[in-house]
């Protein structure tokens, strides 16, 4: 056994092995983040007649763990418009402070030039370009909502890689599998958002987050959700999905211990 | 050999505070020819009297669009106006792409009075030898900035810049309070105006030798576009003023009397 | 030193396993590049030319959206693209598109700028080769079209690889339909393997020429090309977005096309 200094407090080789020290980077290039650490799951987005509505849940996973549970991954910029982040936590916290610096600088000589949701889109997609083709992405799939120029309802995405798509209704991660085709459902592209309300929209969302808490392993059943009008944002930050049934639950086979 | 001995550079005070190579800079504006600039609350209007080196050379560019929102109008050294606006072209341009908006008047404006004042706290540097009017539209509806080669920039109602520009001033000054309530054409008259009273009694403005822009918010309340008039575009602007000032010839004289 | 659960001699027993139970580590890497899916293609006439696309926006089989326009004007005033006399089409990497359109958007207003004049379809499509090439070790991934009318009025297309080779062409299919599409074209537009009949038997057979199309017929192929491509290909489908560039300027059509 070793008894020297530096092997004090330390697992014993001769029971557990060396120590695996391959993920410590000695020569080579410089390498960059290659995958993400705490990560939030989907975000969901849908517009209506006069606004849009943006929601994700409280959750930050740590791979498999349900790290911390009470992360707001929906940022308000310059009470105009909200970012929603999937993703890297501390990439979006970056993302968030890169935020904060723009709405200082935007602000300081007010002369009714602030940035729209649009503009700010246009900005972060430019960054996550930026960065993706330094080999150092910011690993986020993110929704911005909020207005355009011609104060017309804006809801629009982009991600890691830089790709940028918009759409009346957008949802990132598991959203993109299990809620969209819930919005479509619910919102087919010939109904127009004129004829969404607010209220709809907003149930359509609170739907849509129950079913991903009910499929995706990386949910939880607290959430955030936001509503970007005219007249301002109503962020609620502490909501509970409601009116859970997981009756469902034990009529499903196929997997587990019910294999038939 | 030198007229004292703090003008040497654009780095030195003299004992009563004054920088010299600034002022001899600002000479150089009063050297060029007038421009004139004028904004109302849907429109912005530049207007510019171009010289010929001689009767046979091309006459001088006075009015640069920057982008389709904005223009500068110079008075002075034309070349170092053609670096302004190359940066403010660069700026504009550079917002469209991080951004997708047009760049904010103030701000571009800020851009080239921080770039003109290092050009005045630098040795070796010499200040920007030319003075710019520049007119634009952004979110925040029309508007007029003067810039001088101090680095000294104001947003303006109504300015003139350039060799005999008092003139045009004092006409700006006395019919100040029109131009809000006037239209795009009115208003762009009025330039011409002011323009022609700088003018001394052997000249006259002409298709050849006026140059007008015009850039503002359209009917619908959207952006209407940088617009250039030389040459034949000119002409029924230039008829509209000859119209104006016949039909209005009693009213004018009546007005000197008032005032 | 043998584990307890590989070879349980019971020399030395160790509270664990001597061998490190862990997976490898895994190797991550970030790859830069994804596929939009989409597909374009473009036509020329005596005096006009033709580029087309269609709008879905994909990320593997999930549709990003059913309205991302693939044809871009280049060299316009502002957002609307007015006063513009190049058309682009770009297709694959849909950030790498956008990258790719607003530097040359740039280099062609800032042309105009210098130069007072606007930029010659020549030197653009030579230009954009450039642009193109200048990305050689890390490429935009993408397949562009370049379209606008020569100095003699006539319809002028240029079809680009990623890395920059171009050459003026007739008509060209790119993207995921490319290969439904093209032989199509050849077919249909060069007249390929069509013959002159009663022109002789064998090789003796006369091919039928290929002459200019009119505006009418060539509008008629590009619809029939996509909704042939869209039966075939899920990552095509939409709406088909059509730009046609004459001397009286650039028109935009938008033709629905199936959503499945």
């Amino acid at each position: 056994m070793n008894h020297f200094p530096e092997a004090w407090g330390r697992p014993r080789d001769d029971v557990y092995g060396a120590y695996n020290s391959t993920y410590l980077q000695t020569s080579g290039p410089k390498a960059h983040t290659t995958s993400p650490a705490v990560t939030g799951t989907s975000v969901l987005g849908v517009k209506f007649k006069g606004g849009v509505v943006l929601a994700t849940d409280n959750l930050a996973s740590y791979g498999s763990l349900a790290r911390f549970t009470d992360v707001k991954r929906l940022r308000v910029f310059g009470g105009k418009a909200v970012v929603g982040f999937g993703g890297d936590v501390s990439d979006m916290q970056y993302i968030d402070r890169l935020l904060e610096s723009i709405d200082i600088r935007e602000n300081y000589s007010s002369h009714g030039n602030m940035l729209n949701a649009k503009n700010l889109h246009t900005y972060l997609a430019k960054v996550f370009y930026k960065r993706r083709s330094e080999f150092n992405p910011l690993w986020n799939h993110i929704l911005v909502a909020g207005f355009d120029a011609d104060d017309q309802p804006f809801l629009s995405s982009a991600d890691l890689l830089g790709t940028t798509f918009s759409s009346p209704h957008l949802a990132t991660g598991f959203g993109a599998h299990l809620a969209v085709p819930i919005l479509r459902r619910k919102f087919p592209d010939e109904r127009g958002i004129e004829t969404i309300s607010r209220e709809e929209a907003i149930e359509a969302l609170k739907e849509c987050l129950k079913v991903l808490f009910y499929r995706d392993a990386r949910s939880l059943d607290k959430y955030s959700i936001a509503v970007i009008t005219q007249e301002g944002i109503d962020l609620r930050e502490d909501e509970q999905i409601e009116g859970q049934s997981w009756a469902f639950a034990e009529t499903i086979r196929g997997y587990g211990s019910q294999t038939s | 050999m030198f007229r004292n001995n703090y003008d040497n550079d654009a780095v030195t005070f003299s004992p009563q505070g004054r920088i010299f190579q600034v002022e001899y800079a600002q000479e150089a504006v009063k050297q060029g020819s007038v421009v004139v600039g004028l904004v109302n609350k849907t429109h912005s209007v530049l207007v510019g009297l171009k010289r010929n080196a001689e009767e046979l050379s091309s006459y001088q560019k006075k009015i640069i669009e920057v982008d389709s929102h904005m223009a500068v109008a110079i008075a002075g050294l034309a070349s170092d106006a053609r670096v302004l606006s190359n940066f403010m072209k660069q700026q504009s341009l550079s917002s469209k792409m991080t951004y997708g908006r047009p760049i904010p008047l103030d701000r571009i404006v800020t851009q080239i009075g921080d770039r003109a004042q290092t050009n005045t706290q630098h040795y070796g540097k010499r200040p920007y030898g030319v003075g710019l009017l520049v007119a634009g539209v952004d979110a925040a509806g029309p508007h007029l900035f003067e810039f001088q080669p101090s680095g000294l920039t104001h947003e303006m109602q109504a300015c003139a810049i350039g060799a005999r520009s008092q003139m045009a001033r004092t006409y700006l000054e006395r019919n100040l309070d029109k131009f809000d309530g006037c239209s795009r054409d009115e208003l762009v008259t009025h330039g011409l105006r002011a323009l022609k009273e700088t003018l001394s009694q052997d000249k006259e403005l002409t298709m050849e030798n006026t140059s007008v822009g015009v850039v503002g918010l359209g009917t619908n309340g959207k952006m209407e576009a940088f617009k250039l008039y030389e040459g034949q575009d000119a002409v029924p602007l230039l008829e509209a003023l000859e119209q104006a000032d016949s039909a209005g010839a009693g009213e004018g004289e009546s007005m000197e009397v008032d005032s | 030193m043998t584990s307890l659960m590989g070879h349980p001699s019971g020399q030395t027993v160790g509270y664990s396993f001597s061998q490190p139970t862990a997976a490898p580590v895994k190797e991550h890497s970030f790859y830069p590049y994804t596929d939009n899916g989409g597909s374009t293609l473009g036509i020329t006439g005596s005096d006009f030319a033709i580029l087309a696309g269609d709008t879905r926006s994909t990320s593997g089989y999930s549709i990003n959206s059913r309205m991302v326009p693939k044809v871009f004007k280049i060299g316009g005033d502002d957002e609307t693209g007015k006063g513009a006399h190049i058309l682009l089409s770009v297709v694959g990497f849909a950030a790498d598109g956008n990258a790719l359109k607003e530097r040359l958007d740039a280099v062609v207003k800032m042309y105009k700028y210098q130069h007072g004049k606007s930029m010659s379809v020549t030197a653009c499509a030579q230009r954009l080769s450039t642009i193109l090439y200048g990305k050689r070790f890390f490429p935009y991934y993408v397949h562009v079209i370049l379209a606008g009318l020569d100095e003699e009025g006539k319809g002028a297309l240029y079809s680009y690889d990623p890395v920059g080779s171009y050459e003026r062409e007739e008509c060209r299919a790119a993207g995921a339909a490319s290969s439904l599409i093209m032989p199509f074209l050849d077919n249909q537009v060069k007249f390929k393997n069509q013959y002159v009949p009663g022109s002789g038997e064998g090789h003796a057979l006369q091919p039928k020429k290929a002459e200019p199309l009119p505006r009418e017929t060539v509008e008629q192929l590009v619809r029939d090309a996509f909704t042939s491509a869209v039966e075939r290909h899920i990552e095509v489908g939409d709406n088909l977005q059509m730009m046609i560039i004459t001397r009286d300027g650039i028109e935009e059509i938008f033709h629905p096309l199936k959503k499945d």
